[in-house]
């Protein structure tokens, strides 16, 4: 037996006894390598479209990048922008060869602000804060609810900040809302809750029409704090873009969620208001509804009434985007399934119940990216306004082009005001994809 | 033994109105419709206070007025002696002209973009990527003045065409010219015209408009003919499609007959009218002859086109991701060859879940093409709700038009819309 296993060590002494340790792959099937062949050169057409690719990828870098790093920030106007350029030397024959991005930094001031005046550049910027911190519990529910107060404060602080004046007129308009929340606190028990809703709608309302001037006015007498009043013609740039749309987009989400409900509804005549009213304001351009803002609004209001354009177009802005959001949350009640209606109903709630603890709560969650996309189109819809008279952003870069120190110039106010929309709305598609993802439920 | 029956309910409470479920519904629209109905009336009584205060009626006679205004871009003819009616025609024909333009571009730049979007080639997919986001996330306002500005300030002026060393040169065969007073392309003319051969100029000096009085026969003809051809290359595929039901076998050369029965006719017509093009030619300063597009079409036709193709091709993508892997590897066990893949199993699923947002696509693009006034083209707003309106004070009605034009426009569209959905949708319980 021993002989036999000697025998067999004998015969088996070339195999190896232990593993060899692992070699590397090829480089040509892992790596980089492997994923280039696998991602840019699987065939001859794949390779082609590479190659075309990387060209015009190096068209377009070799042109505009020398201009764009090679720019100047430190000139008063074109012609000291060219005059430092042909100091520098080499800068061939054609009209400008680098950006003269001094341009930026000659109007900051105007591109942001409008004619805000200067010494008050503190209101809008603590402003912007404001209505950042506000928006961010809403944004991120990790942080404390209690920032949620902040939230329900921060429209009528901004408000205040922005236009100034008498510190009464936010708290009196805000005075409204306390009144209709309170309707509806201490009258459902009383009222019951149809006449409370009532209640809550339309004493606020007759608060606002009747009251709020004399309460500002009286309250002012007596106690006159305030801060300096800025006209709504002062805006301008990104400050009336970011206010136009931040107010439209905080007022056309309720309305939007009412018109849909509205447009689900069983009633006839609420029904068919809500079709006609979405339809109409859909099937116009917004083009066409800011010039009937500006030219036709005053033929419909009580004769001798006239009222800030400024405010017009966030009430057109509003009403439009409204429409389009109604739309979106409909597709997301069409799209819940019937049982969660039915099941609403066999628990026992009540219309406005079930909506707001089962219906809306789903449709909205699936209605997310069709409501963000509506929110992205109404903030790039706000350089619209240029078209009656208000400097945003373009308004004031064909105005920036009028001046004769800066006659001439396109393209840098035109990449700065693109690149400053690009972040605001891909921000806003991104954060809409976040809330996808964490709100999503089903486990694909 | 209980009796389970409800005691009978014997008389009406008013409160029922609002505590009863089957009246409440009643007391809410009645509600609703005072509200509505008071709303508008406070409009409209409104309105004629502040029209009377202002002097004015609501008559819309001046349509039928003399114009006095000239168009610099037109379709049909028109002079500044023309009624204020036709140049809202013309603007409407200017509007429908760059939609239409702007849907066909958009349509082939967002089906590539999509398709390369969903490549898997990294570097292709990426550059795509970067157009859509680009596109979608920038006001479309900039994009038509950025174009804009390209066409005036990055083009060659006429004058450099001139001489033997030319600074620019035409293209595509010495028959368009790019300048920045915008591209001059070839003219089609019919040498044997059925309404005279006559070229119209206008009293402007501007080569008359793109479709002269009398070479609408010719048109009409050409277009008689084309429709003809279709439907006759309709019938002969339902002829073909029946034969292959009934023996097995496709007439061979089904697809060639149809093609014929298309292109033949239309270019028989075409011979026979003795069409020729007329070339662009620099003469003087400036180009003569051709069509000259002017950079305001030519800026707001691509922008629009790029603009929507960034969304057309998000929509495309979403419709291919839409069909689910195994309808393809079904249609692969089978035994089905990659073409017939595509164009019987994944094309037709995905045209369910692309067309409707397309439609809708174009309908964004038509009315976004009402931005036309940031480069000065001739559209319906510019003239019905622009110059039309300034020169006349008529806001209300010229407004009222304007959006009833806009509105029947979309209406129209959405009604076909839903024709099409119905027709496609998938019948479930």
């Amino acid at each position: 037996m021993s002989e036999l296993h000697s025998e067999t060590a004998l015969d088996t002494a070339y195999v190896r006894t232990e593993m060899l340790p692992e070699q590397t792959p090829p480089v040509t099937v892992s790596g980089p390598i492997k994923w280039a062949r696998e991602n840019l050169f699987s065939s001859v057409w794949n390779a082609l479209m590479t190659i075309i690719s990387i060209y015009v990828i190096y068209v377009v870098l070799v042109a505009i990048l020398p201009w764009m790093l090679n720019g100047i920030w430190d000139a008063g106007s074109l012609n000291e922008c060219r005059e430092i350029r042909d100091a520098r030397g080499g800068s061939g024959e054609h009209g400008h060869d680098v950006a003269c991005w001094a341009v930026l930094v000659d109007r900051w001031d105007q591109l942001m602000f409008g004619f805000y005046p200067s010494d008050l550049y503190w209101r809008p910027i603590l402003a912007l804060a404001l209505f950042l911190t506000a928006i961010a519990p809403v944004l991120y529910d990790s942080l404390p609810r209690k920032m949620l107060i902040l939230t329900a404060l921060m429209p009528f602080l901004c408000f205040w900040l922005l236009w100034g004046g008498s510190i009464w007129t936010p708290i009196v308009v805000a005075l409204g809302f306390v009144l209709g929340w309170a309707v509806v606190k201490f009258g459902e028990g009383t009222l019951g809750s149809m006449l409370a809703t009532i209640g809550a709608i339309l004493v606020p309302i007759l608060f606002w029409m009747y009251l709020t001037g004399p309460l500002i006015s009286g309250l002012h007498s007596i106690l006159p704090i305030g801060i300096q009043a800025v006209e709504s013609r002062a805006f301008g740039g990104f400050l009336l873009a970011f206010v136009i749309g931040a107010s439209g987009i905080i007022l056309s989400m309720p309305l939007g969620v009412i018109l849909a409900l509205g447009r689900q509804s069983d009633l006839f005549i609420i029904n068919k208001c809500s079709v006609i009213f979405i339809e109409v304001i859909r099937g116009v351009p917004l083009i066409v509804w800011l010039f009937t803002a500006q030219l036709l609004l005053g033929y419909f209001l009580p004769p001798g009434s006239n009222f800030d354009l400024m405010v017009r177009v966030i009430i057109m802005v509003t009403l439009f985007s409204s429409a389009y959001i109604a739309e979106v949350i409909r597709g997301g009640l069409a799209a819940l399934p019937r049982g969660q209606y039915e099941g609403a109903d066999s628990l026992g709630l009540n219309y406005w119940q079930s909506m707001q603890l089962i219906i809306l709560p789903q449709a909205l969650k699936i209605s997310i990216p069709g409501i963000v996309s509506s929110f992205i189109g109404l903030f790039k819809d706000t350089v619209l306004v240029v078209f009656i008279g208000l400097f945003d952003p373009i308004g004031f870069s064909n105005a920036i082009r009028a001046d004769t120190d800066w006659n001439g110039i396109y393209w840098e106010l035109f990449i700065f005001i693109g690149l400053c929309f690009f972040i605001c709305c891909f921000g806003m598609s991104r954060y809409s994809q976040y809330l996808e993802r964490k709100l999503a439920t089903d486990h694909r | 033994m209980a009796t389970l029956t409800d005691p009978p309910q014997p008389s009406f409470h008013f409160s029922q109105l609002i505590y009863d479920t089957r009246y409440r519904s009643l007391t809410i629209q009645v509600v609703a419709f005072i509200l509505i109905m008071w709303g508008l009336f406070e409009l409209v009584t409104n309105a004629i206070q502040n029209l009377s205060a202002l002097g004015k009626d609501f008559d819309f006679g001046f349509l039928g007025n003399r114009a006095g205004y000239d168009i610099n871009q037109r379709l049909i003819e028109y002079s500044n002696d023309s009624t204020h009616g036709r140049a809202a025609f013309v603007g409407i024909l200017n509007t429908l002209l760059v939609a239409f333009l702007g849907c066909v571009f958009a349509t082939i730049l967002g089906v590539i973009a999509g398709v390369l979007r969903l490549s898997k080639n990294w570097i292709v997919g990426r550059l795509m990527t970067v157009y859509v986001e680009g596109f979608r996330n920038i006001p479309l306002l900039l994009w038509i003045i950025v174009i804009f500005a390209v066409m005036t300030e990055g083009m060659p002026q006429p004058r450099d065409f001139r001489g033997e060393d030319a600074e620019a040169s035409m293209i595509l065969g010495q028959s368009v010219a790019v300048t920045n007073r915008g591209v001059y392309i070839p003219n089609v003319v019919f040498t044997r015209s059925l309404g005279g051969n006559e070229m119209s100029e206008a009293a402007d000096g501007v080569p008359a408009a793109v479709i002269p009085a009398v070479s609408f026969g010719d048109w009409a003809l050409f277009l008689v003919a084309l429709i003809g051809g279709i439907v006759v290359s309709g019938i002969i595929g339902r002829w073909g499609k029946a034969k292959q039901e009934a023996t097995g076998i496709r007439p061979p050369g089904l697809f060639w007959m149809r093609a014929a029965s298309v292109v033949l006719p239309a270019a028989l017509v075409l011979i026979a009218l003795g069409v020729t093009l007329d070339y662009p030619e620099l003469r003087g300063f400036n180009f003569t002859g051709g069509v000259h597009l002017r950079n305001s079409l030519i800026a707001l036709w691509f922008a629009l086109s790029l603009y929507t193709g960034a969304f057309i091709a998000e929509i495309v993508r979403a419709g291919i991701m839409s069909v689910s892997k195994g309808q393809t590897e079904a249609s692969s066990a089978l035994g089905m060859r990659a073409s017939w893949t595509m164009n019987l199993v994944v094309l037709p699923q995905a045209m369910r879940v692309i067309i409707p947002p397309l439609i809708s696509q174009y309908l964004n693009l038509t009315k976004n093409s009402s931005l036309a006034l940031a480069v000065g083209y001739m559209d319906v707003r510019s003239t019905l709700g622009g110059i039309t309106i300034n020169q006349t004070g008529r806001e209300l009605e010229g407004m009222l038009l304007l959006g009833a034009f806009y509105l029947a426009t979309s209406l129209i569209i959405s009604a076909v819309m839903n024709v099409y959905n119905n027709s496609v949708k998938l019948k479930e319980r």
